[in-house]
């Protein structure tokens, strides 16, 4: 079952279209790797599906993301519900300058849920689900700034995944952490694949291939092959996928 | 859809979205209208520059008129007894005592600079940077008070006369302004890129030649914006040159006479003004607004060029 | 010219300048208390003023209730202001354009014409007559701008991918702004919250005319009374009590020190707070 649906999708910051004329399916509890040069447009289409490019100026978007058959740019939908249902991990870590217990209740905080019993147990939950419970337990009340890179992203994934949400967009999670770090980051995240739908935009070839089920290429703003990873990497359609993946540009 | 979140009582996953609705448009409410009172807190600022723009100018331009405007800024004779107003010596007393203090201030203020920027070791910098921020925090009357209490005898004692005089106002104002032109112009020699430097001794150039004709032209506008803000200060100083300046209401007529700027000529004579006085002295306010805003407008002119 | 010489004729005179200006600050600071501490006795910190002890506790009292007063009411419009200006507002914003222009203009305005505005807007058109409450209203004017550019710089260097996580967390913008951005540049705030305090404390020109200078503790804040500041110019104004002077001078003093120390203090956590961040 697929759990967005994007049909053509264009997208211009002023005049510049970053996006063109894009449409692809992204099925519920895989993984989903965009991976293409740098300014192919595929991190804009990541933060299109969580509504974060609103936050840029003179931003236009047109076509249709479907959320589970609802599309996310109709008038009425509430971008904040809709970022509570599709969480977002960021190229750097970015945790809050707070404490590593309120870096996670943060978010279900914003949603209303109070009670010290409650908060206690998804902050635990979420740092459990992130495998950074046994690194933090002993320092929930200390500042997350002093916390490593590599458990700051961890944290940030406990973060999102604090509000329960349904899909989890990662923007280049990996791109600056060491490769120990990184592994941990691939390990859960496929765990993750269980219970939720994670799409990964990345500049590092072999951790699509490692991780994800099906991979996108982007070219200047088009898509230019979507299909199983496997097939991508073995043997891709595209002559220009091709050039990409064996690295003769990018 | 949304296997995940649906519980054994499948009703508490829609009344739950519902509530998140109605939450949502009370947000969205909230939100608006402190948008809305943000942009008002915004707009007040702007208001109150208006505000006392437009009250300056509204009080004080009529009593030009009525004065003459001619004879109001080139009148030489202020004696509001004879409801005789003319501002030129308190024209002239500003102009000339803030030269006075840019001439023992600037030269000072931008060799500190230098040496804080440059050629001060690291403990040194610990003392003296907080010591300048400490001369910026004093308050003007105690400056005030030290000029009246040492810098004026000590005038007495060497030219003789009252001591009160432009160059004690000259003194304390040069002074005043150092902390101003310090720290301005210390952070635009420390932003200069360490490439001029490095590039000028490359060319075997001495560290203080490199310094001098490499760093600090390039840091050249950022300088003279601080100098600029230190004639802004000045200008605009009343009670430290009150205190020391003399304030007769007479052309100057030498660096030891006394005389009386534009910010003394409204707080000695406010407090009794009525009337035509009044309006003179909110004219007198107007001229050194005027002032002040051609300093705002080089400033300005200044950083906007820097920025391009 | 010869290298040499040159060198050494431009190291004396940055050495010879800094030497200057430290020994400036170190003659006023040094005179002011060796004048000043021998005459602060008990008497000078009676709760009653009266010309005979020239006591500054009724000035003390009054400046912290000056400085109390007009925060209250700058803070909170110089805050919106900034919140407004780096959170809500276009960069190509034209209304943003002119605020920010407002604001320097009203930085650059010499307290002399606040206290100006002050007397004929606040003390007679408005009838509140010498009164601490028109003194804090024309320094609230005064100090806005002071409040409004450090928060505002002190906004913007809080790093976007913070705001980022918020919003996408599902949080809205005045969350965002309240949970994350202010608390963030809370040290920023701080600072300019001290520097305010200093400009409040040090001020005169701008209150002889709005607040007066009553020498004692007002009934209400709609009564007359003088800050410290204004307590030594009066000092000054009525000829008399040079020794009192030279004492409320150290208080003075005293003051600014200690908003200095504080100011550094904070400077000092502002700064770690980056090093953690980077």
């Amino acid at each position: 079952m697929d759990k967005f649906v994007i049909e053509d999708a264009n997208l211009w910051y002023g005049s510049f279209q970053a996006l063109k004329s894009i449409s692809l399916n992204i099925p519920e509890r895989e993984i989903v790797a965009f991976i293409g040069p740098s300014g192919c447009g595929k991190s804009t289409l990541l933060k299109s599906l969580n509504r974060m490019n609103d936050l840029v100026e003179n931003v236009r978007i047109e076509g249709k993301f479907l959320l589970d058959g609802m599309n996310i740019y109709d008038k009425r939908a509430d971008s904040n519900l809709l970022r509570r249902r599709v969480g977002m991990v960021f190229q750097k870590p970015n945790p809050f300058p707070m404490s590593v217990y309120d870096n996670i209740a943060y978010g279900p905080r914003t949603h209303g849920v109070r009670g010290k019993a409650r908060l206690d147990d998804i902050v635990e939950k979420s740092l459990r689900d992130a495998g950074l419970w046994d690194e933090v337990s002993s320092r929930l009340k200390q500042s997350a700034l002093g916390l490593s890179g590599g458990q700051q992203q961890r944290l940030c994934i406990a973060r999102s995944l604090a509000v329960e949400p349904e899909v989890l967009l990662m923007d280049e999670p990996t791109s600056a952490l060491d490769p120990i770090s990184t592994g941990r980051i691939e390990e859960l995240a496929l765990s993750l694949k269980k219970c939720y739908t994670i799409v990964i935009v990345t500049h590092n070839m072999q951790q699509a291939a490692r991780i994800a089920d099906k991979t996108a290429f982007f070219l200047l703003g088009s898509m230019i092959e979507y299909g199983d990873t496997e097939k991508i990497f073995s043997n891709p359609s595209d002559r220009r996928t091709e050039d990409y993946i064996t690295g003769r540009f990018g | 859809m949304n296997k995940r979140r649906q519980t054994p009582d499948g009703t508490k996953g829609q009344s739950r979205r519902r509530d998140s609705g109605s939450r949502g448009r009370r947000a969205r409410i909230v939100e608006n209208a402190m948008r809305i009172l943000f942009l008002i807190a915004a707009l007040f600022a702007a208001a109150a520059v208006a505000l006392i723009c437009v009250f300056l100018f509204a009080n004080g331009v009529p009593a030009m008129r009525k004065i003459g405007l001619w004879s109001f800024l080139s009148g030489r004779l202020w004696a509001p007894e004879r409801d005789i107003y003319g501002v030129l010596p308190m024209i002239l007393g500003s102009v000339y005592v803030t030269a006075g203090a840019i001439l023992i201030g600037v030269p000072t203020g931008i060799l500190s600079a230098i040496f804080l920027a440059r050629f001060c070791p690291d403990r040194l910098h610990r003392i003296l940077r907080p010591a300048v921020d400490l001369l910026a925090g004093i308050p003007s009357v105690v400056y005030g008070f030290f000029g009246l209490t040492v810098i004026v005898p000590g005038i007495r004692a060497i030219f003789g006369g009252s001591g009160t005089s432009m160059l004690a106002a000259s003194i304390v104002l040069g002074i005043m302004i150092l902390p101003t032109i310090v720290g301005v112009s210390e952070s635009a020699i420390r932003a200069v890129p360490d490439s001029y430097y490095e590039g000028s001794l490359a060319l075997g150039a001495s560290h203080e030649r490199s310094v001098f004709r490499a760093v600090v032209p390039a840091a050249k506008s950022g300088i003279l914006s601080a100098v600029i803000l230190g004639i802004g200060r000045a200008v605009g100083e009343t009670m430290a040159v009150v205190m020391v300046a003399g304030n007769q209401t007479v052309m100057p007529s030498g660096i030891t006479k006394g005389l009386r700027t534009l910010t003394a000529n409204i707080v000695i004579e406010m407090g009794y003004a009525a009337d035509l006085h009044r309006e003179a002295l909110i004219a007198t306010g107007v001229v050194l607004f005027v002032f002040i805003l051609l300093i705002n407008f080089c400033f300005s002119l200044i950083t906007r060029r820097d920025r391009t | 010219m010869n290298r040499r010489a040159e060198s050494l004729l431009l190291r004396a005179a940055v050495w010879l300048a800094i030497g200057l200006t430290a020994g400036i600050l170190a003659w006023i600071v040094i005179y002011i208390l060796c004048k000043g501490v021998p005459h602060l006795t008990p008497s000078l910190f009676a709760w009653k003023y009266t010309s005979d002890n020239g006591s500054v506790t009724p000035a003390i009292v009054n400046t912290v209730t000056m400085t109390l007063l007009s925060l209250s009411l700058a803070l909170p419009v110089g805050i919106g202001a900034a919140v407004y200006l780096s959170e809500y507002a276009r960069h190509d914003s034209r209304t943003a354009a002119v605020l920010r222009t407002a604001a320097q203009t009203l930085s650059g305005i010499p307290s002399i014409l606040y206290g100006l505005f002050g007397y004929l807007v606040f003390v007679i058109t408005l009838g509140w007559s010498f009164s601490l409450f028109a003194g804090a209203v024309t320094l609230a004017l005064m100090i806005l701008p002071v409040i409004l550019r450090t928060t505002e710089e002190a906004l913007l260097s809080v790093p976007q991918s913070v705001r980022d996580a918020s919003f996408a967390l599902g949080a809205g913008k005045l969350r965002t702004v309240f949970r994350v951005a202010l608390p963030s540049a809370l040290p920023g705030i701080l600072s300019g919250v001290i520097l305010a305090t200093g400009r409040v404390v040090g001020e005169t020109a701008a209150l002889i005319y709005t607040a007066g200078t009553v020498a004692q503790i007002p009934k209400s804040i709609m009564g007359s009374g003088r800050t410290l500041a204004v307590h030594m110019y009066a000092l000054w104004k009525e000829g008399l009590a040079q020794d009192k002077a030279y004492a409320t001078a150290v208080v003075l003093l005293g003051v600014s020190l200690g908003l200095n120390l504080l100011s550094d203090a904070v400077a000092k956590k502002l700064g770690k707070g980056r090093e953690l961040r980077g």
